[in-house]
């Protein structure tokens, strides 16, 4: 079997269902680019000997009945599974080794498939270009200098350079999509509340969410029908009817209506921004779909917003990295907050521990008012934005993001033009609903660009039917010269 | 009864102090299973054996809340005269600690889950309204030892999770006295409930005590001292004495009270500061984003309404009306359900106000000499309901009852069978009885005519001397009356 790997995940679905291939020729295929790829950086863990022993399981007694029979899949490294290593990218959970499986990933490994490795990413899910990470960067297969953007920047690179059929990542502010976008993949951050987060090491609780990154939108339809689904340990996981997405796939988009939101023409935005965004309309002008100009006008606030909200979940949800009960403990302190003092200046990095500070001081006494509660009344009005613009359209068209992949190193010492990176994709999080980054051109330098579908919450259907006409009539080829092996 | 004046005032040179104490009771939740996971709440268990995933704050693990606790709640909330809130909110309330596994406690900050209520308190001056603040919800945490080793601190996290109902009094009560009376109620009317077992040994009851104190005659409050987590009554009622003092002895030297929290050390009796108000937590409230804000349906809240049992004060009202007790009995026989389902099922079968009255004399004097409580009395209702209609109906003497009560005592025989097989019965007969008297005046001639002579308080020879001959089991009111009629003059 010439290059399996380099096919869509529905293709090697289809060869093994077709016995074309064995489960156990696909995984050492993978395992193969994996060796080869060790420069990327984007696995922190390999769990090559038990995906073996999967996949000969599934050859001996073949099912075909699931959606993901037989695949191995790599996953970002927040997703907490049962007996293997899972450290967020933080050294503080370093050695840190689960009892039980997120709910998410037990989904998935319920319709057939099994874990290959566990993929690198910025500590603790903050990060825009998975620089932060304890395990070392990341690199962006499209070239050996760029960042894979992040924080699901090791699902992002893997993805791309064929280490694994499919994978997901987690989107708290972009982390999804913005890495789809410079890797030139499909990445979907669904409704908050559609994949259940027990089991994900959190980073902000009301904007966290699971979701697929796949090469196509098709792909991207079956990741999403299998991980997906409700869960009564998780309080804010929607109790509906399981949807058969990738089943229900259609191409025909004709009268729809997709909103244009001129709060997204941002000041210094590159002009090959502008001109992707033009050619996504025309093409979905073309299949039939009208384009309405809409405004989202509390759009300038949301970055603010998202990096006080965030980071004051943030600094509660990681309180409990204390080196109690388990992970990363320093060995220096002479007492009780000494050792807290250490393990925890010790176990977190910069970034981590820059968003604790943020969050601390948004959430302190006498400064609760001004911050905290001013952000969670902005992000009612972000939300009405969307909820006013969507009695008048299906979806909303908008770049994924303001710029191709950069530089290693060129936005680390500088955080606010690293968040700045993140304008497109918050207000999504932060209004909860569901949006698509698809892969949709080359800047200048020849990276990738992508453009983003919002949807209504739990539209879910319509964004990737969008996608997936989108997909067919744009003719992007994600060509990758694999320079690493 | 007389009704006395309250008079708890601490009296200083430059004036009469009177002492404000606002409590917040820590009562943990009856429920098999904690607030947010579904470990088990049982007391006793050997060290971090209850303790899930949830409890011990693992990554990406997050709370569900138990709905039995929201109604344990509610039902408190109702017992309590409260307003039930539809809505409610979980905050988190962060802060480090060892037995603290996430960093944060769960309660409840702005929007608890039941708002105004209060409680009567039966005080020697009268009843006494105390207001009720607030109740809500909230994790209790694990426990820190401190003992077990010299360099090192164990932690029990079989606590961690539990629910508690912090209820928040009004600073409406004003004497170690009124403290005692309101925690005695608070746990009575959860115990009817069956919210709270009120078990102050197990930690399932604790109190946060709120003590300042102020000239008498005074609007303002003073400046209050919180004194942490104090858990016997007994202990609270001498923090708030040492305390009030030590308030008034700095206000009498011109000093001012620091606004602090303070713990009571139980072994030296007095109270010492534990943070200053500079070195309070800031617990960096805000809504936690793992839970959505609780909303009861009000339809939730009237079921839970209805099936709530008969509460103290409804039942001692109609103590007193149906079975003609005093406010003094009705309270007593009222402050346990147990106590006073017995007395019910006694009062049933037998005289009311007798048995109330061998109750709580003879009844209770016995179960605290035994160290026993009403439920696993020696003597059952019924038994107990038989003796009083025997002394009722004169079949035994009030002497003689109290010989067939220790007997019941011992063996747990009905009393029928005890008077019957040791002859106790009473000798009611006017004809024996007055054949035996009769014996007894002609035996004694001399003293017949001394009596006769004006000699009155022989009287009491002739019925020394009746009961003698008759074993104690001779009628006493008869072998009055037949006296009094053979020695007439």
């Amino acid at each position: 079997m010439s290059n399996i790997t380099n096919q869509s995940l529905s293709e090697i679905l289809k060869s093994i269902k077709s016995k074309k291939i064995s489960s156990l020729e696909l995984t050492q295929a993978y395992i193969k680019n994996i060796e080869n790829a060790k420069k990327l950086n984007a696995f922190v863990t390999t769990t090559f000997d038990q995906a073996l022993e999967n996949a000969k399981k599934f050859d001996n007694k073949q099912n075909n009945e699931q959606l993901l029979s037989g695949v191995p899949l790599a996953v970002k490294d927040l997703f907490c599974t049962q007996n293997v290593k899972t450290t967020a990218g933080s050294n503080i959970l370093n050695n840190f080794v689960p009892s039980y499986e997120s709910t998410v990933t037990k989904n998935l490994w319920n319709n057939g498939a099994f874990l290959l490795g566990k993929l690198n990413c910025d500590e603790f899910a903050m990060g825009s270009s998975n620089e932060t990470s304890f395990f070392g960067n990341v690199i962006n297969p499209i070239g050996d200098h760029l960042v894979p953007g992040g924080s699901s920047g090791g699902s992002s690179s893997a993805l791309a350079a064929d280490l694994t059929p499919a994978t997901i990542g987690t989107d708290t502010g972009g982390s999804i999509r913005q890495p789809a976008s410079f890797t030139g993949t499909v990445g979907l951050k669904p409704t908050y509340g559609l994949c259940s987060r027990w089991g994900i090491v959190a980073f902000a609780s009301s904007l966290d969410q699971a979701g697929p990154m796949t090469k196509t939108v098709n792909d991207c339809s079956i990741m999403l029908e299998a991980m997906s689904g409700f869960d009564e340990k998780d309080s804010t996981s929607i109790n509906k009817k399981k949807e058969l997405y990738s089943k229900n796939l259609k191409d025909n988009i004709k009268g729809l209506k997709i909103g244009i939101p001129k709060e997204y023409r941002v000041d210094n935005m590159p002009k090959e921004i502008d001109e992707l965004w033009e050619k996504g309309k025309k093409i979905l002008k073309d299949l039939g779909a009208q384009l309405i100009d809409i405004s989202l006008p509390h759009t300038k606030y949301a970055l603010p917003t998202y990096y006080i909200v965030a980071p004051a979940e943030a600094s509660s949800n990681l309180a409990r990295y204390d080196g109690v009960r388990y992970g990363y403990r320093s060995q220096k302190g002479k007492d009780l907050i000494e050792m807290y003092e250490n393990t925890r200046s010790e176990g977190f990095g910069d970034e981590v521990k820059r968003r604790i500070l943020i969050g601390t001081y948004v959430l302190s006494s006498g400064y609760y008012d001004a911050y905290y509660l001013k952000a969670q009344k902005v992000r009612q009005l972000i939300k009405k934005d969307f909820d006013d613009s969507f009695t008048k359209v299906d979806a909303i068209l908008t770049p994924s993001t303001p710029s191709s992949a950069f530089k290693i190193g060129e936005k680390t010492n500088d955080p606010v033009s690293m968040y700045l990176n993140d304008i497109f994709t918050v207000p999504v999080n932060l209004a909860g609903l569901p949006a698509l980054s698809l892969p949709a051109g080359l800047d200048k330098k020849g990276y990738p660009l992508g453009l983003q579908l919002i949807g209504k919450a739990l539209d879910e259907q319509k964004i990737l039917n969008i996608g997936y006409a989108f997909e067919k009539n744009c003719g992007y080829n994600n060509e990758i010269k694999k320079w690493w092996s | 009864m007389s009704k006395e004046k309250f008079d708890y005032f601490i009296n200083g040179e430059k004036g009469k102090y009177e002492v404000v104490i606002g409590l917040e009771v820590h009562a943990q939740v009856l429920s098999n299973s904690k607030l947010f996971s579904g470990s088990s709440t049982k007391f006793g268990a050997d060290p971090n054996k209850q303790v899930s995933l949830i409890d011990s704050a693992f990554p990406g693990m997050l709370p569900v809340i138990n709905e039995e606790c929201v109604k344990q709640a509610v039902r408190t909330g109702l017992g309590l005269n409260a307003k039930i809130n539809n809505y409610s909110v979980f905050d988190r309330k962060n802060y480090f600690y060892a037995d603290l596994p996430q960093g944060y406690q769960i309660s409840q900050y702005k929007n608890p889950i039941v708002g105004e209520g209060k409680v009567l308190l039966d005080m020697p001056y009268g009843s006494k309204e105390i207001g009720i603040e607030r109740l809500h919800l909230e994790q209790d945490a694990g426990k820190s030892i401190h003992d077990m080793d010299p360099s090192s601190t164990y932690v029990d996290l079989n606590r961690s999770g539990i629910a508690l109902m912090e209820i928040v009094s009004k600073p409406h009560l004003r004497s170690p006295d009124e403290v005692n009376a309101y925690i005695k109620k608070l746990r009575t009317i959860m115990r009817y409930l069956g919210t709270c077992d009120g078990n102050m040994q197990e930690g399932s009851l604790r109190a946060d005590v709120n003590v300042s104190v102020r000239k008498v005659g005074d609007k303002n409050f003073g400046t209050r001292c919180e004194i942490k987590n104090v858990n016997s009554i007994k202990f609270m009622q001498m923090a708030i004495e040492y305390e009030a003092n030590r308030q008034v002895e700095l206000l009498e030297n011109g000093k001012e009270i620091d606004q602090e929290t303070r713990l009571f050390d139980t072994k030296k009796n007095e109270t010492r500061s534990m943070r200053s108000k500079e070195d309070a937590h800031d617990y960096r409230y805000f809504p936690d984003p793992d839970l959505l804000p609780l909303k009861l349906e009000q339809k939730l809240i009237d079921d839970l309404k209805k099936s709530l049992p008969e509460l103290p004060d409804n039942k001692k009202e109609r103590f007193i009306q149906e079975y003609g007790l005093n406010s003094y009995e009705a309270n007593v026989l009222v402050s346990e359900k147990e106590i006073s389902d017995y007395y019910e099922e006694v009062a049933k079968l037998s005289d009311k106000k007798l048995a109330a009255t061998w109750m709580m004399g003879d009844l209770f004097a016995m179960l605290n000499d035994k160290g026993l409580n009403i439920s696993n009395s020696p003597i059952s209702a019924e038994n107990f309901a038989e003796l009083i209609q025997s002394i009722k109906s004169g079949e035994i003497s009030g002497r003689i009852a109290k010989e067939v009560f220790e007997i019941m005592v011992e063996s747990g025989d009905n009393p029928k069978k005890i008077i019957e097989s040791k002859g106790m019965k009473q000798q009611s007969d006017p004809k024996e009885l007055e054949k035996m008297i009769n014996e007894i005046l002609s035996k004694n001639k001399d003293k017949v005519d001394q009596y006769k002579a004006g000699k009155e308080k022989l009287f009491g020879f002739f019925v020394g001397q009746v009961m003698k001959l008759s074993g104690g089991k001779a009628n006493p009111q008869m072998t009055n009356e037949i006296l009094k009629k053979l020695l007439k003059v």
